[in-house]
């Protein structure tokens, strides 16, 4: 098989799977109750907790387990603006957001909340001047994610706070770094961020559970109310089986010395690939992560292309994993034509990635070339 | 306490000879759809069917359920089982009436006395119970001309029954007396209300669906099942033909005029359906056409497909507005699973500018040079079946 969907999902990991077992097997305890297993598995709920803190770069006491990325980018983006709903109303974000968080962004306009949303350049790149042009006063949070999902490009969260700075505004920042998280460095305290959202199963972790990170010291509102677990930010009985699962995934991340090697290479080779085939464009920009690259095959639809391609056992995405049959609105918002959003295919690497899966990638498309009548 | 599902037959009544034969057809639906709830004996007698489940933790709201889903049920109802006498129906129908009787503030009892040897006459079992039900629940007052509720005691051969109103059940004719028939289903929303309409009408469904990968892909035959279990219900256990259409669909494009793609393409799907309708003992196929919804729907277009097979093809949705096609398909919970986004095989290689008045002969010589028969033996001899329930 040759996987290069990794933006949509990852294979569990071996040391997941195998944590969760012996866990499984052997424990069920609830970390609230009051006996010893209700302790047992407060302590390992906490060593799991510190392990997700490492690969962040943070406290483990600023981390809080959700039941998803979606979740911790609701909670974020709802939590931070409510809590800060008396100090001003204008919240800014970009075009380009997964829906977990644009989503979110429409449910504050309609609680009165001024949103701004940046546009991307043509490479999906959010230029530093209109964040600055954006921002005032009056800005209580500013959301942007590290890596976009489907072009790859890195967006300049580290400029949100100094451009605040300089322009007197003290809002909460908040980053999505689901697509970055595991494969390079993100530290908050080097962002800047405040609140910062990560998934397990983008990092050959389980699904059902990410987290979000909140600095110490800052407050936000959480959404779901009941037992007041994970310190009240995030009622509900702790998922402690995920937790493991997700835990032994951050262990088991390699050096982004050594996936960024793996990953360039990799990159390289696409776009080598890319040139030499005919109709073939790529729409992410030059700068983006080497682990997602976003192309267009003209003359070929998307879902046709991945059809074609995955009875040859190659598995990519059309476009966002998340936002099936739907035009994406992160291509619509870089400005690219009707032709080559129809026709675009999302190739994304895991450290499980071989330069064969993407020989395996460019024989089949040049297949399809052949063997694929094209829309007039 | 016993309980009993009571069924009227509706149109069934009026068939004369044919009658018993259409009841035998609705009891055999009632017995493959209830068989997975348990044990249920059932027996039929002036024109009610009883259905009584053998078990005691029979699921009852399940089982009215799915009564409620079958063709030939005018009207059914659950009932109190009580012994052919007046103590006995009041000891055991008044408190059975306790859940229906609290949200009300009047009633009425009716009493239907098929069994003639019954001391009491059907006017003083309605005192006698109206009486009981008075003092057993303060609350109520008894309105003959306007009741919130109709309370009806029965006394009939094998025993008597108390219950209170009665449901409305799915009409039409039982599942297959109508024949059997070939559906043409995409992924839509018409086809399934095309389907289902026919359904209602006494037909055995017959479904086929046309696939074309890499074009479309397993989601949209995934849809297709899912809308037909929700016509199954209805309908009873669907056999669905997928029939592999990509050759076709690639020969059309690259040798025919793009202004009679949706047509010719049209065309042979009516072909192969007529041949797969055949050895299936088909004797008409459905379309979820309806005049002018789309270029190839127009009466002129209509008429181009029609002319594709001498098979009767049966269009239910012709003459309805999309609103009224979309009310149905609410209804019968197909809407949410239609409009999910795929590629089905219809939008695929969809021409820029489709004749909305084609000529038959301009399109008959627009098909020209492919070898048709060819084409469809192959499609047909590669078509795979399944069951659908």
């Amino acid at each position: 098989m040759h996987y290069l969907d990794n933006s949509a999902t990852t294979p569990l990991c071996r040391e997941s799977a195998e944590r969760m077992k012996e866990y499984m097997d052997s424990h069920f305890g609830n970390p609230s109750s009051l006996h010893r297993l209700g302790s047992e598995a407060q302590m390992r709920m906490d060593d799991a907790r510190r392990s997700v803190a490492r690969a962040i770069g943070c406290d483990s006491r600023e981390v809080y387990f959700t039941s998803c990325g979606s979740e911790a980018d609701n909670t974020a983006v709802l939590g931070a603006a409510r809590a800060r709903r008396r100090a001003g109303r204008r919240v800014i974000t970009t075009a380009v957001e997964h829906s977990a968080v644009l989503e979110s962004m429409k449910q504050l306009e309609r609680e009165g909340f001024e949103v701004i949303y940046l546009k991307p350049d043509s490479g999906g790149n959010i230029s530093e001047q209109s964040l600055a042009d954006a921002v005032n006063g009056d800005t209580v949070l500013v959301s942007m994610m590290l890596v976009n999902n489907e072009s790859g490009a890195r967006l300049p969260v580290e400029r949100i706070r100094p451009i605040c700075r300089d322009a007197g505004a003290d809002p909460l920042i908040h980053c999505d770094a689901v697509q970055a998280f595991g494969r390079m460095s993100v530290r908050p305290d080097r962002l800047g961020v405040d609140l910062m959202s990560i998934s397990a199963h983008k990092v050959h972790g389980p699904k059902g559970i990410g987290a979000l990170y909140v600095a110490r010291g800052k407050r936000i509102l959480p959404l779901i109310l009941g037992g007041g677990q994970e310190r009240g930010m995030r009622s509900g009985t702790e998922s402690t089986l995920l937790c493991e699962g997700f835990a032994a995934a951050c262990d088991a991340l390699p050096g982004y010395d050594e996936q960024n090697g793996l990953y360039t290479a990799l990159r390289e080779r696409i776009l080598r690939r890319a040139a030499e085939c005919d109709g073939v464009t790529v729409n992410s920009p030059p700068d983006a992560v080497p682990y997602i690259t976003n192309i267009s095959v003209r003359g070929i639809r998307s879902e046709t292309m991945m059809h074609f391609l995955e009875e040859r056992d190659v598995f990519v995405s059309s476009g966002s994993a998340c936002s099936k049959g739907a035009v994406s609105h992160v291509l619509v918002s870089m400005g690219l034509d009707r032709g080559d959003i129809d026709s675009a295919l999302r190739i994304s690497l895991s450290r499980m990635n071989t330069a064969e899966d993407i020989d395996r990638l460019f024989d089949g498309i040049e297949a399809a070339k052949q063997r694929l009548r094209r829309r007039r | 306490m016993k309980e009993i599902i009571l069924i009227k037959n509706g149109e069934l009544a009026l068939k004369g000879l044919n009658r018993s034969n259409f009841e035998d057809a609705m009891i055999k639906q009632l017995r493959r759809r209830l068989k997975p709830l348990g044990e249920v004996e059932i027996k039929k007698a002036q024109s009610t069917v009883f259905v009584q489940p053998a078990d005691e933790h029979f699921d009852f709201d399940e089982a009215l359920r799915r009564v409620s889903m079958i063709f030939g049920i005018a009207a059914f109802s659950r009932a109190a089982v009580c012994d052919k006498d007046m103590d006995d129906i009041i000891a055991k129908g008044v408190p059975y009436l306790k859940d229906a009787l609290a949200g009300v503030k009047t009633f009425k009892v009716d009493a239907k006395r098929a069994d003639k040897r019954f001391p009491l006459d059907s006017p003083q079992i309605c005192a006698r119970f109206g009486e009981v039900l008075l003092e057993a629940y303060p609350h109520l007052k008894v309105d003959v001309k306007n009741p919130d509720i109709r309370v009806v005691v029965e006394v009939r051969d094998f025993a008597a029954y108390v219950r209170a109103g009665q449901l409305h059940g799915a009409g039409g004719m039982p599942v297959p007396t109508g024949g059997k028939a070939g559906i043409l289903i995409s992924g839509g929303i018409d086809s399934p209300v095309a389907a289902w309409m026919m359904a209602k009408r006494g037909i055995e469904l017959f479904a086929v669906h046309f696939a074309s990968p890499p074009y479309t892909g397993p989601r949209a035959e995934m849809k297709v099942k899912e809308l037909l279990r929700k016509v199954a219900a209805y309908s009873g256990r669907i056999k669905l033909a997928v029939v592999p259409f990509t050759e076709i669909q690639e020969q059309i494009s690259e040798n025919c005029k793009e202004e009679y793609f949706t047509l010719i393409m049209r065309r042979y799907m009516m072909r192969i359906a007529e041949i797969l309708a055949r050895r299936h003992d088909c004797k008409a196929l459905i379309t979820g056409e309806s005049v002018g919804q789309v270029a190839s729907q127009t009466m002129a277009a209509l008429g181009v497909t029609d002319a594709a097979t001498d098979m009767l093809v049966l269009r239910p949705l012709i003459g309805m507005d999309k609103e009224e096609i979309i009310a149905i398909s609410r209804k019968i919970d197909t809407f949410d699973i239609s409009t999910l986004p795929y590629e089905d095989c219809c939008t695929v290689f969809t021409p820029k500018h489709p004749r909305t008045r084609p000529e038959l002969d301009k399109v008959i010589e627009a098909e020209g040079a492919l070898a048709a028969d060819e084409m469809i033996k192959r499609a047909v001899d590669s078509t795979v079946f399944e069951w659908i329930e």
